[in-house]
């Protein structure tokens, strides 16, 4: 008999990383690391311009550089490359124009491809992209959003209007709420904002890297993707290639954030190049390649109008915005903004609520999810703009998120957006979070600042905020007209030694994956954490699964592995009653065995396995075979919320601001690997902070891409960040049985507002109101100047 | 094409001779000619760290270095850092600190770590933060990454119960109000 009890539950439990070995020893398997007989390598001609007419490519001269086996133009493969795929139409309507993965006539945006080199080393292709000689009639060009909106310069000649498409929700129209227009005319306040979210680069730390192997039975891709299922079908459909004859792995992939969610032109190209060659093709980018070409995020213009009653009780939100979906749109590009659609209300019980969204092209790169995906433009504009309404209504800006948020025995709780939240407790994390921070604290440190007229002045950001993750309900996206549904695939395999194979159809990309689904199996089938492999990111491995973005792993693809597991137990049953000459109805499983009730008689799993590969003494009709699978498809979005709390120090002689103090509580519900959770919110928080005073993609009026490297893309580095102070509170979500709520975003989402309002917390009482991101020392330092020479109106 | 030049480098232990064209970076010989590909290519500029290496000890970003410079000279790789099947103590601590996610700046994380202790073998934490400046790392907002470095220079041993035990780590589990 196998000893296959484990005493302490695997979930809740710190497990090490299943994932680390490799990567901290160098045997790691990235894309670029890949050689295979006869690879060739590519490099791309892009366009220097950012809004062009291609009027001739001349190839004959890299043709001829030393190494260069095949060079190919846009026309050259017209006929073959069909157009990139918006998967996210979110109006009947909506216009797109044709997105060529090397561009034919014309180009929208600096750093879009016209030719492809083909050549025997990467050196040698990257050599002859001066030798393509490319004759281009400069057009107009509108890269600002609001004036892109006026369709003064449109961004393609093929449009004649940079709309793509308005999408509005309405709450009165929705049988959600009242009219917002009504209730912010009956308003004692109004306060009325523009807010800008900058423009964003994801800025994974691996460049991506593609391989594609077009000899024997299946064209093989491998990619730096986050999404290997969704980019298999996407290249079936955008190439015509029968999918059955595609196969794309995802090795490890050195980050994603959004950023590699995406059917690349360069995936595409490298597909042609292999196919025309007939040999292995690699490319990767540059990181200025990267930063130039791989999409965007944010990039939005936030007009908003929050009313009140001068007790600090919210009548409506009224929310304009224009998203800046780039040169053209990706692959959920113009669904981005959507999503945040349901977010601008957060926590609060908003009786009326109006959301109103213009997507418009400009001639910079597309923009698409990028971590949070709508959602941190969302939360951002509803805390900025409460702590506006506070200050207004002369109210503590806690005292008055406390007066409009839902109370925890109000749950489940239905928005004025439409959605049921089903669980959380705003009071809990934020008492917690006041405490850990010491608010009273620091507030009278505030005033003694102040009143001394101290040069470094404190500031207290508050960002409370929850998110909609786990996605998705397939109904819900199909409402929404997103071309997919949301469901996660995962398959669990017994093997004859007893050992379990977990096939995942999410694809991990540092988030440990392989860790928590072994703890959640470990736990269900009593089989040891050691010993279960688990497998993801290859369509031949797992040929199901719609990948990792949204926080939607665990609470979505950890429940398809559970179900899984769960139908290995109930067809092992059988075969163990039959085994021990007992009625099924008389055993349960415990700690990986059978057991008859009442006796010590018991038959463990692995036995079973074994019995079942040997397939000597099966009941009647029943097939060798424990291996299950189960597919998951969510009934509601998970609801993760949480308080953040920033004590910001500005030195108003020279504008720098500095964090002080960071609390953060989160409650992301039931945590299967605390020290995962804790590791995801670090990392999140770092991208927030960033976004609030570091990072912005900078483009000059001809349309070039200023911080184009990491020189002037300013990616936080160890001393830019501060020590974070993390706890949870714990609210279990009901949309699914293992309680958990998702916690990829978490961080990203709440530490933006927190930072920004605390800064400008800080120097409120010097004439600032409002300061645009990134909040560099230059910003702040130019904010106060023209406070003093204002009075302080802005 | 230039003339290439013969070098003699020893990377990792192993002696090496090579032709090398004078263009090529420390980094494409590591990566491409001895196929050292945990040493890895994160940008152009020489921002990111990713494929920080020792050089005769001390570590340099070898994407700013061309191979010709490494003649004669003596490379330490992430290949080369775990001795006699075990992991070097920066290693370790990083997979027990929870020190990496995606592990793309890893090898460069670790490289420069070993050397920002070996100049100061008891570090603050601010100075630890100030000496891996010129790392980037997307994932992990860095505190993991500096309670590892910090637990070396702190002489933490750690054991092998596979379950963290960084304190900080594992947060205080209790529901605080929750009905």
């Amino acid at each position: 008999m196998t000893a296959t009890a484990t005493s302490k539950p695997e979930v809740g439990t710190a497990r090490l990383r299943k994932e680390d070995a490799h990567l901290v020893t160098g045997r790691s398997r990235f894309t670029d690391n890949m050689v295979l007989p006869g690879m060739l390598h590519l490099a791309m001609v892009r366009s220097p311009f950012a809004h062009a007419r291609i009027l001739s490519v001349d190839t004959a001269a890299a043709k001829g550089s030393p190494g260069v086996l095949d060079v190919f133009t846009g026309a050259d493969v017209a006929a073959e490359q069909g157009s990139l795929p918006n998967a996210w139409p979110i109006t009947p309507d909506q216009k797109a124009p044709a997105h060529p993965a090397v561009a034919v006539d014309e180009v929208a945006f600096a750093g879009e491809i016209v030719a492809v080199i083909v050549a025997r080393s990467a050196a040698a292709a990257r050599d002859a992209v001066e030798l393509v000689d490319v004759d281009y009639e400069e057009l107009p060009v509108v890269m600002d959003l609001e004036e892109a909106y006026t369709d003064k310069v449109l961004a393609h000649t093929s449009l004649e209007s940079n709309k793509s498409a308005t999408w509005v929700f309405d709450s009165a129209q929705a049988g959600t709420g009242t009219d917002v227009d009504a209730e912010l005319a009956a308003s004692d306040v109004v306060v009325e904002r523009t807010m800008y979210q900058q423009r964003l680069i994801p800025a994974f730390m691996e460049p991506r890297s593609t391989v594609v192997d077009p000899t024997g039975q299946q064209i093989t891709m491998w990619s730096a993707t986050q999404i290997p299922h969704i980019l298999r079908l996407m290249l079936a459909l955008t190439l015509g290639i029968p999918e059955s004859k595609l196969r794309v792995v995802a090795p490890d992939v050195g980050g994603g954030f959004g950023g590699k969610l995406q059917v690349t032109p360069e995936e595409v190209i490298t597909v042609l190049a292999a196919r025309r060659m007939g040999k292995p093709v690699k490319y990767t980018e540059t990181r200025s390649e990267s930063l130039q070409a791989a999409h965007h995020g944010r990039a939005q213009v936030q007009r908003l109008r929050l009313g009140a009653t001068k007790e600090g009780i919210v009548t409506g939100l009224h929310v304009d915005l224009l998203a800046d979906m780039g040169a053209y749109l990706g692959l959920v590009t113009s669904g981005v903004p959507i999503l945040g659609a349901f977010m601008y209300n957060s926590i609060y019980k908003f009786p009326s609520y109006r959301f109103e969204c213009h997507n418009v092209f400009t001639n910079k790169a597309w923009t698409d999810a990028y971590r949070g995906a709508g959602r941190p433009e969302a939360t951002f504009a509803i805390e900025r703009m409460m702590d506006e309404l506070a200050v207004e209504l002369g109210m503590d800006p806690l005292e008055l998120r406390e007066k409009n948020w839902i109370k925890h025995e109000e749950f489940p709780f239905t928005t004025v957006a439409g959605l049921e939240y089903d669980t959380g407790n705003y009071e809990a994390a934020t008492q917690k979070a006041v405490e850990l921070f010491d608010y009273d604290g620091f507030r009278a440190e505030q005033k003694r600042r102040r009143d001394s007229g101290d040069t470094l002045q404190l500031g207290i950001g508050i960002s409370t905020f929850t998110e909609m993750c786990g996605l998705a309900p397939s109904r819900v996206l199909g409402s929404l007209s997103y071309g997919a549904g949301g469901w996660e695939h995962a398959q669990v395999r017994m093997l004859p030694t007893g050992h379990v194979e977990v096939v995942t159809g999410s694809s991990a990309h540092g988030q440990g994956h392989e860790t928590a689904w072994s703890q959640l199996v470990a736990d269900r089938l009593g089989v040891p954490f050691e010993n279960i492999e688990v497998l993801h990111g290859d369509t031949q491995v797992s040929q199901r699964g719609l990948d990792t973005y949204g926080s939607r792993s665990l609470s979505v693809g950890g429940m398809a592995v559970l179900a899984a597991a769960d139908k290995v137990i109930e067809k092992a049953k059988v075969i163990a009653a039959h085994l021990m000459e007992a009625s099924e109805e008389d055993l349960e499983f415990a700690n990986g065995s059978f057991t008859v009730k009442g006796t010590d008689q018991s038959t463990a799993l692995g036995e079973v396995a074994l019995a079942v590969f040997a397939a000597h003494n099966l009941p009647d009709g029943v097939e060798p075979n424990l291996d299950s699978e189960a597919t998951f498809d969510p009934v509601n979005f998970s609801y993760p919320h949480g308080t953040h709390l920033a004590a910001m120090e500005v030195d108003t002689e020279t504008g720098e601001a500095r964090i002080l103090k960071y609390v953060c509580v989160d409650d992301v519900g039931v945590v299967v690997n605390p020290m995962l959770v804790e590791g995801q919110v670090h990392g999140g928080l770092a991208q927030g902070i960033a976004q609030a005073l570091y990072e912005e993609a900078v483009y000059d009026d001809a349309g070039t891409l200023v911080s184009g490297s990491f020189v002037d893309y300013l990616v936080p580095s160890a001393p830019d960040l501060p020590h974070y102070i993390t706890a949870r509170t714990e609210t279990p979500a009901t949309s699914n049985q293992l309680g958990a709520k998702g916690v990829g975003e978490a961080g990203t989402i709440a530490s933006t507002p927190a930072i920004v309002n605390g800064v400008i917390d800080a120097v409120r009482h010097l004439g600032v109101k409002d300061i645009k991101m990134p909040c560099t020392p230059a910003r702040v330092w130019h904010a106060l100047q023209e406070a003093k020479t204002t009075g302080g109106v802005q | 094409m230039a003339s290439s030049k013969s070098i003699h480098v020893e990377v990792d232990g192993a002696a090496y001779t090579d032709d090398v064209e004078p263009r090529l970076l420390l980094v494409q010989y590591l990566r491409e000619r001895l196929g050292k590909t945990g040493t890895l290519i994160g940008c152009d500029t020489t921002n990111c760290g990713a494929c920080t290496v020792h050089l005769d000890g001390e570590s340099v970003k070898s994407c700013t270095m061309f191979a010709v410079q490494a003649d004669g000279r003596k490379v330490t790789t992430i290949e080369g850092m775990a001795q006699n099947g075990k992991l070097a103590p920066l290693q370790e601590a990083f997979h027990q600190c929870h020190a990496l996610q995606c592990g793309f700046c890893t090898p460069g994380m670790i490289m420069q770590s070993a050397s920002l202790l070996k100049e100061n073998p008891n570090p603050t934490e601010t100075e630890i933060r100030e000496g891996l400046e010129g790392n980037l790392c997307r994932c992990t907002g860095y505190q993991n990454i500096v309670a590892a470095v910090k637990s070396v220079a702190d002489g933490v041993e750690y054991g092998d119960s596979g379950v963290s035990v960084a304190e900080s780590l594992v947060e205080d589990a209790e529901s605080a109000g929750v009905s």
